[in-house]
């Protein structure tokens, strides 16, 4: 079978985690704080209207861009939110979560030996999209500066092959944030070396401390910006699969052609839904974001008071406290912490070999199941002092 | 409104240590504006939500909806009849509302009997009522914001994802 497949899959990683994850999956009662999407579920008036949708019979295919009211309550939102100036013909696509739209951004730029910088640790998908494109992932290792990309690193890193930088921000899995001066300065160093910037904001409404600064929105940012946000997160729409990027509309069309073959339309259900979720989702989306930020408040102290030392992140819905101290790997650390007490995390490594010493801690759990696991990993921790 | 009372809107056990530590305040800053709050009536009181449909070793109650058409006071409008309405301790909720009719008035009794009792001999004679029209609750689906349901505790995510 070997000579069927193909060498580049072949080498493709199934992430050394997959073990771990089918362990998690098998086991009953476990309280899980490993869940990388949000516990509520969908806002029934965004339900509803993707059920009436249906009844109404809309059930074709849409344009390949996505529907136009969508593309177009897009450009109004973030022309509301951020000031931002998208033209829905030319410079919105409706994507399969942001996970598609990052795959074909890649595709679109990437020529083979082309270089794409990933600060990690990070979300999982990037780097092997990028060996899938025909590019080199270049990682570069933010363990040691909180987390954070710095224009420091940054121009260590750059060279004559470097074509783009994923940068994701709030970050999963360390929930870090940046302000506008941190990322005005990340830009300077971007224009300067001609460094496309994809930016996966997919977070960016759940941020606590500050505002969110969409990356197109700093000084002359947005020709070199490929801006990507989705429902998943802030309108608790995983299941739904609705992403959506904007971007100099060269690029655009370059996407939408791989686009156009490959998925051809986002389901028109889940872009019905979509729009209903720009028109009357807000309140819903402060509600949610209210609510995590007292669980991370929580959280935070929780974890702390525990000896896990922790940083209080500024987004998204993660933790990522260290655990060195105990003495085991965050592989081991996980697996007995799983095993003694129930209770399921993601090893800091699955995102990254940087991510040692670490685990990801999601409070996307009702405080009851925190407050429960909090417990238990007490009892783990005090059995190895 | 103050985010203390949104948690304790939801959850009424939630106790000071945990709201302080929501909110990242001091435990006697949440402690002393809870007091402030039921002091002024802001907060009335702590009470659990109860599915008396799961509740078997109790009677059943009889829960009705009465529209009452009223004629107002001189000088007092509809608050002293309300009030004279509202005492009775088989009222549980009175309000004045816009419309057709002037109160609705939700009573409970022990059965259908109780409650048509009351209707007629306490309410209906009242000087200022000029009539009723009562409702019988068939079903509850959702009460103060909570679906009367048993939860099932299926988890519909899978336990570890990205």
């Amino acid at each position: 079978m070997d000579n069927i497949i193909a060498k580049k899959v072949q080498v493709m990683q199934p992430s050394g985690i997959r073990a771990f994850f089918d362990l998690v999956l098998g086991m009953k009662e476990v309280i899980s704080l490993g869940v990388g999407e949000p516990d509520f579920v969908t806002p029934w008036q965004i339900r509803e209207a993707g059920i009436y949708s249906l009844e109404q019979g809309f059930t074709s295919y849409t344009s390949n861009k996505g529907l136009y009211k969508l593309r177009l309550g897009i450009a109004r939102y973030l022309k509301n939110k951020y000031g931002l100036e998208y033209c829905p013909d030319e410079e919105i696509l409706i994507t399969v979560g942001v996970s598609e739209g990052i795959d074909l951004v890649l595709r679109t730029i990437i020529n083979p030996g082309d270089k794409i910088l990933i600060p990690q640790p990070s979300y999982v998908s990037y780097g092997p999209v990028t060996e899938l494109a025909g590019g080199i992932p270049v990682y570069i290792d933010t363990s040691k500066d909180g987390f954070k990309i710095t224009p420091k690193l940054l121009e260590k890193y750059i060279d004559k092959k470097t074509k783009g930088i994923v940068l994701n921000y709030p970050v999963n899995p360390t929930g870090v944030s940046y302000r506008r001066k941190e990322l005005e300065e990340i830009n300077k160093v971007l224009l300067k070396h001609k460094v496309l910037c994809i930016s996966d904001e997919v977070y960016g409404d759940l941020t606590y401390d500050f505002q969110h600064v969409a990356f197109p929105t700093l000084p002359r940012a947005k020709n070199n910006t490929v801006y990507f946000n989705g429902f998943s997160k802030a309108f608790a729409m995983t299941g739904w699969r609705v992403g959506f990027v904007c971007g100099p509309k060269e690029i655009i069309a370059g996407m939408t052609k791989i686009h156009q073959y490959t998925i051809m339309c986002v389901s028109i259900t889940s872009q019905m839904a979509a729009a209903e979720a720009l028109m009357s989702g807000k309140r819903y989306v402060e509600q949610m974001r209210r609510e995590y930020n007292r669980r991370r408040e929580y959280m935070c102290v929780e974890l702390n008071l525990l000896g896990l030392k922790c940083q209080k992140p500024q987004g998204a819905f993660y933790l990522f406290p260290c655990i060195k101290n105990t003495g085991l790997s965050s592989m081991d650390f996980s697996r007995k912490l799983l095993e003694e007490e129930k209770v399921a995390v993601v090893p800091g490594t699955a995102f990254g070999i940087n991510g040692e010493g670490f685990i990801r801690i999601s409070y996307a759990s009702s405080l009851d199941n925190l407050k429960e696991a909090l417990v238990r990993m007490k009892r783990f921790l005090e059995k190895r002092k | 409104m103050d985010e203390i009372l949104e948690i304790l809107e939801k959850d009424g056990r939630a106790t000071v240590e945990d709201i302080a530590k929501m909110l990242h305040k001091k435990p006697d800053e949440v402690k002393k504006a809870i007091k402030k709050y039921e002091k002024e009536g802001a907060i009335l009181k702590y009470k659990a939500v109860i599915n008396k449909d799961l509740i078997k070793d109790t009677e059943s109650e009889v829960r009705a909806l009465i529209e009452v058409n009223i004629v107002p006071q001189k000088d007092l409008g509809f608050e002293k009849i309300a009030e004279r309405i509202y005492s009775f301790p088989e009222v549980t909720s009175c309000y004045l509302i816009s419309g057709t009719y002037d109160l609705l008035v939700v009573v409970e009794g022990r059965n259908l009997n109780t409650v048509s009792n009351f209707v007629a001999e306490k309410l209906s004679c009242l000087e200022n009522v000029r009539g009723t029209a009562t409702h019988f609750l068939l079903k509850k689906y959702k009460e103060d914001g909570v679906i009367l349901k048993h939860k099932s505790d299926e988890n519909k995510r899978i336990a570890i994802s990205y």
